[in-house]
Parts: C-alpha cells; structure tokens; sequence
C-alpha cells in the first residue's frame, strides 16, 4: 500500500515535470475558464436579470467553477490515450508496480491542476464582481466539492481514456459529453425556460445539482432551478454528495481492471 | 538451465478471427541470446508480450526464470527488462527525467535513482543530451534511452522487441555495439529481428517464426548452412532466362528462384559459384546484365525454409467460428 501510493506519486511528479518542460498547457487552461468568465459576465450579464443582489455574476461563478472542472475529463482522457498510443503505459505495466499507480497517480496530477484553476477563476471572478457572503466555512466547504467533483469525474476520465485509445478521438468525444452536460443544466440560465421535459433531465443531470450545491454554499438563493421540483433540486448538497461516491464506485475499480487487462 | 520457457502458446486476436500465435514454443537457455526471426506480422511481438506479461495467452504456458508468467506476472516483472518496438518513454520530458522516474518505480531511492540515472546515461553516451526533452533525440539515442530505462534494475531477463528497426546503418552499428557489451555482462537475451544479419550479429541461437509457430532454430550457422549461405543472383535479358535458369540450377545445385528477368538460388561455395556461373553463361553466349553474390537475407531464410518469400502480413484470418463458444 505504502509503494502504491509512493508510484502514484512517482507518476503525478512526472505529470508536474511535463507541465514544467511545456509551460503552454498550464498557460492555456487557465486563460480558456478565465475567458469564460469574462466573456458570460460581460456579454450576458447585462441582459440577464436575476432578481437578486449583486447581478449575474454571483449566479455565473457556482456555473463556471462546475464547468471547468467537469472540462478537465476531456484532458485526462486524452492525455491517458496518449500514453497508451505511445507505448509508455506498456512499459509501465511492464514495471514491478501496483496496478492501480498508474492511473491513480494521473488522477492526482489533474487534481492538482484543477487546484490551481480554481484558484485563478476565483480571482478573476473577484476582480469582476463576484463576492459570496456566507462565510468563510461555507465557501471554503463549496471549493471542497468542486475539487470532489472534479477528482469523481477525472475517473471517468481515466476510463474513457483507456477504452477509446486515440487522443484525438477523445477529445472530440469529450466535447460530445461535456458540453451537453454543463449546458444542459442549471449553470448559465434559468431551467425554467426549457421545455419540460428537459427541466427534468438538467435537475437531475449532477451539473446542476453541483451547481446549485455551490450557489447555496456561496450564500445565494438558487433561483436557476427547482422549477420541476425534483428531489435533487431541492436537496442540491445531498445529490451532490451521492453522485461523487457513486461515480467513483463505478468508475474507480473499472478503471483499474481495464488497466490491468488492457492491451488484451 | 532454461531462463525462458514457451509452451504451445495459442493467441487470437478479434474472437478467433486472426491468430497471432499458433502453438508456438520455444526455450532460452540461461546466459544466452535468442534471436526471433521473422517478417512483420509473424507473432514476435506477440511472443514478446506475452512473456512480458503485457498479454494473456489463449493457451499454453510460459515461464520466466522459473516463474510462471500468468500466476505471477508481478513477480516476473522484477526481473525483467523490456525494450520495445516503438520507444517507450515519456517524450516531453528530459533523458535524465525518464531515467530518474523509471528508477523511483524500481523503487530505488531518490539518491540511489540520481546515482543510477547518472551511470547509465554515461554509460550509453547520452551524458550531454541529459537535460534535453527525448524529442530533441535522434532515432539511435531514442533507442539507447529506451534500452537504458529497462536496465535500471540487473534484469535476469531482457527482451528487445526490434531494437534497430528503423535505425540508419550506423545507429544500428552502436547499437549492435550496445548489445553485444550487455551480453558480456551475462544477461539472457531474447531479440526479435526482421535482419538475419541482426540475428547473425547478435544471437547464440536463432528461431525462425511464421505465421505464429517456430518453423527453425539452430545456431546462425547452422541455418545458413540450411540456406546455403550466400545468394548468386543474375539478371539477363527476357530470352536468356531459361537457359540462365538451368545453368545456376546446375551451379547452385539448389532450386532456382525467378523474378522477372532476375534468377537467383543460394550458393555455399561463394565465389568459386560466380567464377563457374560466368564461365558456363560465356560458353552460352548469354550476356549478364547484372551478377552477384548476395549475403543471404530473411526471404532467402524464408524461401528456403518455407518455399515462399516472407510476406508483409502473414496473419490469415481463420474462419470464425461463430454462435458456438
């Protein structure tokens, strides 16, 4: 256990070094949520009425803040795709490491770096008005859930990347997946506006309840949503909570059984 | 004592449909070199993976010094070195990044992992290009890395899955070169080629594979022998090829191959064979365009182990048997 953990590390501390040998990547997946932020609160922001204090900002930010990190599964899928193709995760199951290092040790590295996104998106949200007022607990305790959410869906991530193999196929595919999921939600407009049937599908799709879990933590009434009454808007932290435990007991041991037997 | 036994391995890729290995086995007698011989798509990498626990087989056993290799793959992968086809390491970062990475997986410490990664790139001449990113490297320091990166740990046992494919002649040279001081050292070698002067160069004893299954092995000598060693090859105009066929028929005492206007057989009398081949083509009146002795190659290896040349892909799809398990 204590030399799983120790190769994980080994494999995160190879991901830092890459992102030090080519600073681009870090460079441009800070500016592209930063340039969300900008572009939703500048461009949308003025015709948006939210009907509460503080403008379309304070609703914005919980939204930007679940859509990048929920962006981050198309990287790690990608960059695990990668890998394979280039032989290297054979040499590394060539190696006498545990199974789960791997992919454990990637999952890491992309937490890592979804620290320091979030990190620079709260500061660029500051500088454009965001301001959340319930506390520093509570807002601390809303950043530990989108980093959470972020770790859940990069196991997605990881298994996505060792099923499909080829890393531009990926990142298409994770287009496809991701921008359905966080606009078909609660994160940049009202749910109320969709066709009913819709609403039901962005309440229970766990972007907006992470969505409305953050606004409620940030000290905000979640006007976006909750139209359908649905059970996960009305208990946003809850489904929160549930769907990250049930992503990662789903996702966590059939990534590593695909590590193990892949390539067969 | 055998370092590395294979017993009628089976492996089917796509349901059945392609077979990669067809009952192959084979042993690698410890402290010596085993060369795989064979064209592209014949079962080597297969082979290679299987005995590096990258693969299950359909069937059939395999054990790596001494331990089986599907009950205790974690085992086997302490005390092997693999080295494959395409250069697995990570290409963004540094030669001294990747050694120092591979060594902390080897779970050496963090000073032992610098000490190592130092020695070896001195030891393969790469000290200067250390600090760069492998990208930056030609295709023989590529290949001198990747070789480096599975020496970390004294391997027992070391598989090269096509060292020099790709490589100009002199990255093949050094790492002819590389390999043949590893082998001083001790360490059981098993090399898949696609040369048979690789194979020649490098190997105590080589196995000949197609389509998935051993076809030959014997020492580098004993299978020119079978071949005939080196190759007379004339080419004349279309008129004379008949007649130039029965005179190498007669020279050679082999079967004679036909290639358009090209008749070629192996020899094993060198250029005794040149000088009775000129003097019977002078008596005929035939002028040669084109004569020579060819040191023989895989597709002689093949045409006269085989009767047919060595193809690309050999893989045949078996008829799948389908609705029944």
């Amino acid at each position: 256990m204590k030399d799983a953990i120790s190769d994980a590390l080994v494999i995160t501390k190879r991901q830092l070094l890459q992102l030090a040998r080519i600073p681009e990547v870090l460079i441009f997946s800070t500016i592209q949520p930063v340039m969300f932020v900008l572009l939703f609160r500048f461009v949308f922001g003025g015709s948006i009425d939210t009907g509460q204090p503080g403008g379309y900002v304070q609703l914005l930010m919980p939204g930007i803040f679940v859509q990048t990190v929920a962006f981050t599964l198309a990287s790690t899928a990608s960059g695990l795709a990668e890998d394979m193709k280039k032989g290297l995760i054979d040499r590394f199951r060539s190696l006498p490491i545990s199974r789960g290092a791997v992919v454990i040790g990637r999952t890491f590295g992309d937490a890592l770096l979804n620290i320091l996104v979030l990190v620079v998106m709260a500061l660029a949200g500051f500088a454009v008005g965001w301001r959340p007022t319930s506390g520093v607990l509570k807002i601390s305790l809303a950043f530990i859930f989108l980093f959470a959410f972020g770790y859940a869906l990069s196991w997605i991530g990881i298994y996505v990347g060792l099923v499909v193999k080829e890393a531009r196929t990926v990142q298409a595919a994770g287009f496809l997946v991701t921008f359905p999921l966080t606009f078909l939600s609660n994160a940049f407009a009202p749910t109320t506006g969709m066709p009913r049937a819709l609403q039901y599908v962005a309440e229970w799709n766990p972007v907006s309840s992470m969505v409305a879990a953050c606004r409620q933590l940030f000290g905000m009434k979640n006007e976006f949503g909750a139209t359908a009454n649905s059970w996960p808007s009305q208990h946003p932290l809850e489904t929160s909570l549930l769907y990250m435990v049930l992503l990662m007991a789903i996702f966590i041991p059939l990534s590593i059984r695909k590590y193990k037997n892949t390539s067969n | 004592m055998k370092t590395v036994v294979a017993e009628h391995l089976v492996k089917s890729y796509r349901n059945g449909e392609v077979k990669a290995l067809n009952d192959l086995s084979l042993d690698v007698e410890e402290g010596t070199v085993l060369g795989v011989l064979g064209p592209n798509g014949s079962g080597k990498t297969t082979t290679v993976r299987i005995l590096a626990t990258l693969l299950k087989p359909d069937s059939g056993s395999a054990n790596v010094a001494g331990i089986d290799v599907s009950k205790h793959p974690e085992k086997v992968r302490e005390v092997i070195g693999l080295s494959g086809q395409y250069a697995a390491v990570d290409e963004t970062l540094t030669g001294w990044d990747n050694l120092v990475m591979f060594s902390r997986l080897y779970h050496l410490g963090r000073q032992q992992s610098i000490n190592r990664a130092k020695e070896l790139l001195e030891r393969f001449d790469l000290t200067e290009a250390a600090r760069r990113p492998i990208k930056t490297y030609s295709g023989g320091m590529r290949r001198r890395l990747d070789l480096a990166a599975s020496l970390i740990v004294k391997p027992k046992v070391l598989f090269l899955d096509e060292p020099t494919t790709g490589l100009d002649p002199r990255g093949r040279q050094d790492m002819w070169g590389v390999i043949q001081e590893l082998v001083t050292g001790g360490v059981t070698v098993l090399l898949t080629t696609q040369y048979l002067e690789e194979a020649d160069q490098l190997a105590d004893e080589i196995a000949v594979i197609d389509r998935g299954t051993v076809i030959a092995r014997g020492t580098s000598d004993a299978l020119k022998k079978q071949v005939g060693g080196e190759r007379l090859e004339i080419t004349v105009e279309s008129a004379d090829v008949e007649k130039t066929k029965a005179i190498v028929a007669q020279v050679s005492g082999n079967p004679t191959h036909v290639d358009a206007r090209t008749v070629s057989a192996p020899v094993s009398t060198g250029s005794q064979a040149l000088i009775q081949a000129l003097r019977a083509l002078d008596e005929a009146a035939i002028h040669p365009l084109d004569i020579a002795l060819k040191r023989p190659s895989l597709d002689d290896v093949f045409l006269a182990l085989t009767g047919h040349i060595a193809e690309e892909t050999v893989i045949e799809p078996v008829k799948a048997k389908r609705g029944r398990k």
